[in-house]
């Protein structure tokens, strides 16, 4: 209920006419990325540790499979159920038709090609810390993937959460860009930071939220509700979790656990995508993993 | 909308707490007991399995091909009565099966199957050495992952 009345706040703040223009919905103009050249090779990279299949490509599709970015993935919150969408190169069920700045502005900030702000079921809060050479060669690598004719279907959300105003107000308290761990100059720790904070947005799922639904960085990855069902979302924390480095590699390439129980839930599919990685990336997100603060 | 309804889940999630709390003063119901058991002879034999993939126990040919002939037996038991109905997370507390296993049962035994493919398929191959361990562990850990993913409740 408090979270029903804070974003019911937040949409009668975000009427108020002032803080529309603060709130509009920000993009990346083709000027911005016209001299940066597309790696597909990096795009890929960027593909798996952001993460894209887990709720674009069918539940449960492997291998190939994952590369048909059809959507459907279905997310059942308090807010109502949010549903991925066909980002395929199909020119009308998909995003065939966008241009390169287009797909990197909803990626890195959350903007429709329409203008509309997405709903943050969307992670662009973390993928906003990408560099941006690493999403305009996503852009890219998505471009090379097969189209797919499945219509998006709807978002089935009921008021006030219909009502897209309110997120540019949500970004704007919400989506920071500071780094939430001091690396100390540690190169294999800075790029763990990389991957967990920006394009693997780990924080998304273990980190609980404050009273604005932004990610509690004093709280940083110490476990929260499941926002997409039942149950709860681990602390990974060292305060919770007494792997070592080998063990945590071995977990996210395998999906087996020191005891030997297997992955489960959404953590399914992480696995899937990390085990593409190179693994000096995943030791680096270990290593990240048993640098964190630890919170009991 | 948004009112009654959340008004009804929080009542509901009572009533569910109520019964989740008497169960578990009562233990765990003979079913999920017997189904974790075997949750952990899966682990256990994998385990063995695991340990000399990754190089922390010396590969053997027996007790490979031990684990993984126990592997492949497990995956073929009959297990129907384990997933008994009204055992599912929400009416079962240290449940961790969904209730969508029980609204999807034909997708679940298929699961099922495609876990003693790869188990039977490890177990003929895991005295031919570390590296045929090595191969056929991942698509048994991917069979398990596959369920677990759909059906297993995600908890700390």
């Amino acid at each position: 209920m408090l979270r029903f009345l804070a974003y019911l706040t937040l949409v009668a703040v975000a009427a108020g006419g002032a803080s529309l223009i603060v709130t509009r919905p920000q993009t990346i103009p083709d000027s911005a990325i016209a001299g940066i050249e597309a790696d597909l090779a990096r795009g890929e990279q960027a593909f798996h540790a952001a993460g894209c299949a887990s709720c674009h490509a069918a539940k449960g599709a492997e291998g190939e499979a994952r590369l048909i970015l059809a959507g459907g993935a279905t997310f059942e919150t308090p807010a109502g159920t949010f549903v991925a969408p066909n980002i395929s190169q199909h020119p009308e069920a998909g995003i065939g038709e966008w241009s390169r700045a287009e797909i990197v502005t909803a990626i890195l900030a959350g903007t429709s090609p329409g203008g509309a702000h997405y709903y943050p079921a969307f992670p662009y809060g973390s993928y906003a810390k990408a560099e941006l050479a690493d999403i305009v060669s996503l852009a890219a690598f998505l471009e090379t993937l097969p189209e797919d004719p499945t219509p998006s279907a709807p978002h089935d959300l009921g008021f006030p959460f219909n009502i897209r105003v309110g997120i540019g107000l949500w970004k704007s308290i919400a989506v920071s860009n500071d780094w939430v761990i001091d690396t100390r100059g540690d190169e294999t720790l800075a790029r763990g930071r990389y991957l967990v904070e920006a394009l693997g947005h780990c924080g998304e799922c273990h980190t609980p939220r404050t009273a604005t639904q932004g990610l509690d960085s004093t709280r940083w990855l110490a476990g929260a509700p499941n926002p997409s069902g039942r149950g709860t979302i681990p602390n990974i924390t060292p305060g919770a979790l007494d792997w070592t480095v080998d063990d945590i590699v071995a977990y996210l390439t395998t999906g087996f656990t020191p005891d030997f129980d297997v992955v489960g839930g959404s953590m399914t599919s992480v696995v899937q995508n990390l085990a593409l990685l190179p693994e000096a990336d995943v030791r680096a997100i270990a290593a990240y993993f048993k640098a964190v603060p630890p919170v009991e | 909308m948004i009112k009654p309804l959340a008004f009804t889940a929080a009542f509901g999630a009572l009533a569910v707490a109520g019964t989740a709390i008497a169960d578990s003063h009562a233990g765990l119901p003979p079913a999920v007991k017997a189904r974790q058991a075997h949750m952990q002879l899966y682990a256990h034999n994998l385990g063995i399995l695991g340990g000399m993939a990754r190089g922390n126990a010396e590969y053997s040919a027996e007790a490979a091909s031990a684990a993984a002939s126990n592997l492949a037996a497990l995956s073929q038991l009959d297990q129907m009565t384990y997933w008994a109905p009204g055992t599912d997370s929400d009416t079962v507390e240290g449940s961790k099966a969904l209730p969508a296993l029980w609204e999807n049962i034909p997708d679940a035994v298929s699961k099922g199957q495609a876990l003693a493919t790869a188990a039977v398929a490890l177990s003929e191959t895991a005295g031919n050495g570390l590296e045929a361990v090595q191969a056929g562990l991942g698509p048994v850990g991917r069979a398990c992952g596959s369920c677990h993913e759909a059906y297993q409740l995600s908890d700390n």
